[in-house]
């Protein structure tokens, strides 16, 4: 890169920064971060949007509460809107939301640390913290990035968090034990859906049948990810055999690149902006993204234990209220650039601006010379859907993570924060169908029914666990 | 003096040159690749913008080898210089607050392990039944790698700091222990012969005689120790995260920034060498020079 270059038409003739405003190209890039949340703030203040962020966390709320639409509907013409508002509060911690918007008297705890992990999935929760969003409910917040997913696993487990960015399979396997003691955890929101992708060296694009790849090493960032889970999933229907036909390693994300550079591995199912990186490093390209394995699934969580929400109801929904703000927030798209640019500092994920706006937006280089236009690559969808849990459950089961009977549905109503329409209905003296919060997804061609997972998890012809 | 005085401008000169040949091969290693921009479509222009090789910037930006040329490493390191005590919150510090964070960790680790190992040292030595008995747990405990006690330290302080502290504590124990009662035992039979004539208190014998003749030795051992503990630090920030240079490390090898990775190494080389050099100072001035 040339210092001085005076022929340069763009540059300023003090050949500091591009708009020629500031000593140099660091304090260009702070300025241009103040200045995105600045006009993110203020579109955060328009009546507008909060409008759109009050029903969208009420929709979120609802949603929660009636997972079927026809259930939903059913008892709210039964009982009106005030007698359902009611019922909700009655059963969700988060109910206090309503009340919080007023009274902001009630937190239990003020001063909160929330770890996260600096990718792309953490966004919402990260930038709730420069635009104002916690301290808008109250909270006195620190978002402490941490290094690593075991690290995450400890520090809730011994209190230094009070609440955190997850994978979210991590708390079900908190929860239920596995490679820690039992600790019921939590999940509030999912903080993105989508959002990963698999990525292969260069010396591969021509060799893009995952059929071909016996014997390729693949990185996955831990052990009880959506990354782990979806990548065996993709090799098994390919008809390879995770655990015999490749190796798969826990690897950090940076040193996911870093390998895929020295020819270590050949691939990795990553969290993004690592996958855009590797392209930029021009190291690797984007094989395909997860949302054509599963299109709409979830990746990362926000959650925390429940020991914190029962102690600290008022706070965790005063927090609970503010990520899902965030969420509304970078749910749009028109957005999404100036959201790259406050979460790129050092501070938060410590990337380049280019390739967060990438992933953001979905219009990204794909490592081969093509342009790709997905803008839905990553969005926000808050939505803890327990099916979801239900389906981490089965590929846990199904890989030995998990040994002996489980009882899915139990597990994932005590983890992933939705209560079910039956339990509100019945609170009221309604009578409850069968309806509840587990829709069927479409997972590569295949349906999965969450009401059938003991037969799911034993349908596939690769798994580890005997039949 | 006059030799050594030349040959001491010599070694100078030499290591100048050193330094210079370096630079110069680095420079010319990391040398841009220029070429001549071709016309692109403008498909094929935002792609290269894409891919962080803005076509409009000029040739310059053809070489986009991740390692710094001499001149970015150099601004990077007036940067981080100019300002290296400032505080963005929680994660981002100066470079100057992040090396303090970890002074003060090996600090604290280093001044317990002290603390517990010299006198404990001093009873070994003093006492062939202690260190009869003490000596498969000290065998069988030192050769263990300080990281790998960070997952029980975590799992058992319940305290990622504290941690840190103890994995420090752990590994600057031995070498103090083993070198404390090494220089105990090897005090001179003739110094512990006269104060045994002159039939001077136990306390009084290890305080006046054993210290000052084991001094030296225990200075040498606290200076391993510390090289160690400055070793360990940076590994075990980096496990634990949160502040320090070793965190500063990380967070810079998560962006994948050689530049600043780099000017870590060479921060941790300068303070690794001020802190030993401190403690050979100290070894100098308790040697009795015979």
């Amino acid at each position: 890169m040339r210092y001085f270059d005076p022929y340069d038409a763009d540059a300023p003739l003090m050949m500091s920064c591009a708009c020629g405003r500031h000593a140099s190209a660091a304090a260009h890039e702070a300025a241009s971060a103040a200045s995105a949340t600045r006009e993110l703030i203020r579109r955060s203040q328009t009546t507008a949007f909060e409008d759109y962020s009050n029903d969208f966390i009420e929709a979120s709320l609802v949603k929660a509460v009636f997972p079927q639409d026809a259930v939903r509907r059913r008892f709210l013409r039964a009982v009106g809107k005030g007698a359902a508002m009611a019922a909700i509060s009655s059963v969700l911690p988060v109910a206090s939301l309503q009340a919080m918007a007023q009274d902001k008297g009630a937190i239990e705890k003020r001063n909160l640390k929330i770890g996260f992990i600096p990718i792309t999935c953490a966004t919402p929760l990260i930038m709730a913290e420069p635009l104002g969003f916690y301290s808008k409910q109250g909270l006195e917040v620190q978002v402490v990035k941490t290094a690593g997913w075991a690290l995450v696993r400890d520090k809730m487990m011994n209190h230094e968090y009070d609440a955190s960015h997850f994978l979210s399979p991590m708390p079900l396997a908190i929860t239920m034990g596995l490679g820690s003691n039992p600790q019921p955890m939590n999940v509030a929101t999912i903080q993105n859906i989508n959002g990963q992708a698999i990525t292969l060296a260069l010396k591969h694009k021509s060799n893009r049948d995952p059929k071909n790849w016996k014997g390729f090493k693949f990185a996955i960032p831990f052990e009880h990810s959506m990354h782990n889970f979806l990548l065996r999933y993709y090799l098994a229907e390919a008809g390879l055999d995770p655990e015999r036909d490749v190796q798969l390693r826990v690897v950090p994300p940076a040193e996911m690149v870093a390998n895929l550079r020295a020819g270590n591995i050949d691939g990795f199912l990553g969290p993004d902006p690592f996958n855009q990186r590797a392209v930029v490093e021009e190291v690797g390209f984007i094989h395909l993204l997860t949302r054509d394995i599963w299109n709409g699934h979830p990746c990362c969580a926000f959650g925390t234990s429940t020991e914190f929400i029962q102690k600290n109801p008022n706070t965790f929904a005063a927090l609970y209220r503010a990520v899902l703000t965030a969420a509304a927030m970078a749910r749009d798209p028109r957005n999404r650039e100036l959201i790259a640019k406050v979460v790129a500092p050092q501070a938060y994920l410590n990337q380049p601006e280019a390739v967060l706006t990438q992933v953001l937006t979905g219009r990204y280089a794909d490592g081969l010379g093509n342009i790709v236009n997905v803008p839905a690559r990553v969005d926000f969808d808050p939505m803890p859907w327990q099916g979801m849990a239900v389906w981490m459950l089965t590929q846990m089961k199904r890989w030995g993570y998990i040994k002996g009977d489980v009882d899915y549905k139990q597990v994932a109503e005590k983890v992933f924060l939705l209560t079910d329409a039956k339990r509100a209905m019945r609170e009221i003296g309604q009578q409850t169908s069968d309806g509840s919060a587990y829709p069927k997804y479409e997972i590569m061609g295949k349906t999965f029914d969450p009401n059938k997972a003991q037969a799911y998890a034993d349908s596939f012809s690769i798994r580890k666990t005997p039949a | 003096m006059n030799e050594p005085k030349t040959l001491r401008a010599k070694a100078a000169l030499l290591s100048a040159f050193f330094i210079a040949f370096i630079l110069l091969v680095w420079y010319a290693a990391t040398l841009p690749t220029k070429t001549a921009a071709p016309t692109l479509t403008a498909e094929q222009s935002e792609y290269a913008k894409l891919m962080g090789k803005d076509p409009q910037a000029g040739g310059g930006a053809a070489s986009k080898s991740a390692f710094p040329t001499p001149a970015q490493m150099g601004s990077a390191i007036v940067g981080h210089l100019s300002d290296p005590f400032y505080d963005n919150g929680p994660n981002d510090k100066g470079i100057g607050l992040q090396i303090s964070y970890s002074l003060a960790r090996v600090g604290l680790g280093f001044s317990l392990a002290a603390l517990f190992a010299i006198p404990l040292g001093f009873l070994i030595g003093m006492s062939p039944l202690a260190y009869r008995a003490l000596d498969p747990f000290i065998q069988l405990l030192k050769p263990i790698s300080p990281l790998a006690w960070m997952p029980i330290a975590l799992y058992t302080i319940k305290d990622s700091s504290i941690s840190g502290i103890f994995v420090i504590f752990i590994c600057s124990v031995w070498p103090m222990l083993t070198n404390t009662a090494f220089g105990v035992v090897g005090v001179r039979r003739e110094w512990l012969n006269v104060s045994r004539t002159l039939q001077v208190t136990s306390m009084r014998k290890a305080i006046e005689v054993i210290l000052p003749a084991a001094a030296p030795t225990i200075l040498t051992g606290m200076r391993i120790s510390m090289g160690i503990a400055w070793l360990v630090i940076v590994a075990a920030e980096m496990l634990v995260g949160g502040t320090g240079i070793g965190y500063f490390v990380w967070n810079e090898w998560n962006n994948l920034s050689l530049t600043n990775v780099i000017f870590a190494i060479l921060v941790i080389g300068l303070v690794g060498m001020a802190l030993d050099l401190v403690f050979a100072k100290a070894q100098k001035a308790v040697t009795y020079a015979e």
